[in-house]
C-alpha cells in the first residue's frame, strides 16, 4: 500500500485530498447542526425568548436525566421499552417471513388472500388497541402484540415482493436441475432475497418503535412511552423531553446496529 | 442405425391461455442421434425452445410421443439444459456453483466432486474456484454454467442460445471454448439459436423450423471442407453456401 501512495499522481493526490475534506466537512457540519439547535435552544430559554416551563431546555433536559439515572428508574423504563420493541421486532420479521414464505409458496392461497393483506395494510394498526387491552390485558402483552401488528403487514408485503421479484429462469434453471419446490426455497429464493430482507428489518425496527410506544401511551406502567405519557398528563415537560432525547438515541442505535447487520449479510 | 437418443414422434403441442389456444407445435418428428451436434433454427417465436422444454420433460405433449434414451422424458438425471443467462448463483463461490446440480440431485459423492473439480482443472478454471460469479467475465461465466450442467454427466445436453448474452467477440471465444468441452466430453448436443452462422459453425445437423405452429420445414446435413473449431470452420467454402440456403429458407416468412 505504502508504495502505491507514493507512485499516485498530483492529479490523484489532489482529488484524494478533495475528497478527504468534503467528507470532513460534512462531518463537521452535522456537529454545528446539533451544536447550534442546542446552544441556540439553551440560549432562548436563559433569556427568556421562550417559557422553559413548556419549552423545556437542554440543560433541564441534561438534569432530569441525571436524576432518573440517579434513582435507577431510566434504566427500568430503557429496559421495559427496549425489550417490548426487540420482542415486537424480531416476532413481526419472523412471522413476516413465515407467511410471505407460505404465500410464495401457494399462488392460489396468495390470491386468495391479497385483498386481506392490502386491507390490512392500509387499516392503522393502532384502531385495534382497545380491542388487544380487551382480549389480551392491559400489560406487556398488549404492548408487544401492537408492535407485531404494526410491523407484520408491512414485512409480509416487502419480503413478499423480494421473494416473488426472483426471476423465473433461476427457478426454471433448478426445474432442470430436477429440484424440489422446497430447494428451490431454500438453495435460491431465500438466498437471494436476503437484501430485500434486510430492508424489511429495517423498516420494521422503525414500525416497532411506533407500535410500543403507542401502546405504552394506551396501557402501561414503566416505560419511555409511560414517561412521556405521564409527563404530559402532569405537565413536566422536562420529562417529557428527556425521554424523547432517550428515545431517539435507543432508536438510531437500534437502527444502526441492523443496518450493520445488512452490511455484513449483503458484502 | 443405431437407436436414437432424443425422438419426437409426430408431437403436437397446444398452449391453454385465458384468452385463446396458440398451437406451438404441430406433427413435429425428428430424432438426434449419440454424438451429434444438432442445431434448430427457426423465426423467432416459432416454439424452438418449446422444443428443449418438451424433451426436458417440464411440459407434456398434446399429442404424438416424445422419447428420451428410448423412455418418457423426465429423468433428470440424464438431461442438461444451458440458458441464455448463466444463472450462476452470486453468493456461492465457482466451485459451490458447480455442484450445484449435484447438490439438488443429491449426487454428492466424493467421485462426483472430484469429477467436477477435474472438470473446472481440465478446462482453466480451477484458479477460479473460489471467486464469485461477480469477479468473472461473462464468458467465463457461460464456461462455469457449461462445467455446472456437465457435473452430473448428462448423456444429452440441451442449449437455448447460450452464446446471445455474449458480446459478438466474446461469442466466438467462448462458442469455440463451449464446443471443444462438448466434444472432448463426448456429449449429444441440442441447440437453440436464431444465429445461422452460429448454427453451421456448430453443428453436424441443422434443422429448420417453419413459423408457428413450429413444424420440421428442412433438415441440412453440415460437411465443411474446414475441420476444427467453430471460428475456423465459418471460413470454409461451403459455409457461405449454406447460410444463403438456410437465410432464404427462414426469409419465407418475414420477420
Amino acid at each position: 500500500m505504502a508504495s502505491e501512495q507514493l507512485e499516485l499522481s498530483a492529479e490523484r493526490r489532489a482529488y484524494l485530498a478533495a475528497r478527504r475534506r468534503s467528507a470532513r466537512f460534512v462531518v463537521l457540519m452535522r456537529y454545528v447542526v446539533l451544536l447550534a439547535f442546542i446552544g441556540l435552544w439553551e440560549l432562548a430559554a436563559q433569556l427568556s425568548w421562550i417559557d422553559p416551563f413548556i419549552t423545556s431546555s437542554p440543560s433541564r433536559v441534561a438534569a432530569t436525566i441525571g436524576r432518573l439515572m440517579q434513582g435507577g428508574q431510566l434504566f427500568l423504563h430503557i429496559g421495559t421499552t427496549l425489550f417490548e420493541t426487540v420482542a415486537g421486532f424480531l416476532l413481526g420479521t419472523l412471522l413476516g417471513v413465515v407467511i410471505a414464505a407460505l404465500l410464495w409458496w401457494s399462488p392460489t392461497l396468495c390470491r386468495i388472500l391479497d385483498p386481506y393483506l392490502v386491507v390490512l395494510n392500509a387499516l392503522p394498526k393502532i384502531a385495534l388497541g382497545p380491542i388487544l387491552i380487551v382480549w389480551i390485558g392491559s400489560g406487556m402483552g398488549s404492548i408487544i402484540v401492537m408492535a407485531v401488528l404494526i410491523s407484520l403487514v408491512v414485512t409480509i408485503v416487502t419480503v413478499l415482493t423480494g421473494f416473488l421479484d426472483i426471476t423465473g429462469e433461476k427457478q426454471l434453471l433448478m426445474k432442470t436441475l430436477g429440484a424440489t419446490k422446497l430447494q428451490i426455497f431454500t438453495l435460491v429464493v431465500l438466498p437471494a432475497a436476503v437484501p430485500t430482507m434486510m430492508a424489511a428489518l429495517k423498516i420494521s425496527v422503525g414500525m416497532s418503535w411506533v407500535g410500543v410506544i403507542v401502546g405504552e401511551y394506551l396501557v402501561s406502567k414503566s416505560g419511555l412511552g409511560y414517561l412521556i405519557v405521564y409527563g404530559g398528563q402532569v405537565f413536566k415537560l422536562d420529562l417529557v423531553m428527556a425521554s424523547i432525547v432517550v428515545l431517539c438515541l435507543l432508536a438510531a442505535g437500534m437502527y444502526y446496529a441492523v443496518a450493520a447487520l445488512e452490511k455484513k449479510l449483503t458484502r | 442405425m443405431k437407436e436414437p437418443i432424443a425422438q419426437l414422434d409426430r408431437v403436437r403441442l397446444s398452449y391453454q391461455e385465458q384468452l385463446a389456444e396458440t398451437l406451438a407445435v404441430s406433427d413435429l418428428s425428428f430424432s438426434v442421434y449419440e454424438g451429434e451436434f444438432v442445431s434448430i433454427v427457426g423465426p423467432s417465436g416459432c416454439g424452438k425452445t418449446t422444443v428443449l422444454s418438451l424433451l426436458m420433460g417440464l411440459i407434456q405433449p398434446s399429442g404424438g410421443e416424445v422419447r428420451l434414451l428410448g423412455r418418457q422424458p423426465g429423468d433428470r438425471t440424464q438431461v442438461g439444459y444451458m440458458l441464455q443467462r448463466d444463472h450462476l448463483l452470486d453468493w456461492r463461490t465457482v466451485e459451490e456453483n458447480v455442484l450445484l446440480s449435484l447438490q439438488v440431485k443429491h449426487l454428492c459423492t466424493p467421485e462426483r466432486r472430484a469429477h467436477a473439480r477435474q472438470l473446472l482443472e481440465t478446462y482453466g478454471l480451477s484458479a477460479f474456484a473460489g471467486h464469485f460469479p461477480r469477479q468473472l467475465s461473462g464468458g467465463m461465466r457461460q464456461k462455469v454454467a457449461l462445467i455446472r450442467t456437465l457435473a452430473f454427466d448428462p448423456k444429452l445436453l440441451l442449449l437455448d442460445e447460450p452464446f446471445s448474452a455474449l458480446d459478438y467477440q466474446t461469442r466466438l471465444r467462448v462458442a469455440d471454448e463451449i464446443y471443444s468441452i462438448i466434444r472432448t466430453e463426448h456429449k449429444t448436443a441440442i441447440l437453440v439459436t436464431h444465429d445461422i452462422a452460429e448454427a453451421i459453425s456448430l453443428s453436424d445437423r441443422i434443422l429448420v423450423f417453419s413459423d408457428r405452429p413450429a413444424r420440421l420445414k428442412t433438415e441440412h446435413r453440415v460437411c465443411l471442407s474446414q475441420d476444427g473449431p467453430p471460428s475456423r470452420r465459418r471460413s470454409a467454402k461451403e459455409f457461405s453456401e449454406l447460410f444463403d440456403t438456410i437465410w432464404k429458407e427462414l426469409e419465407h416468412h418475414g420477420v
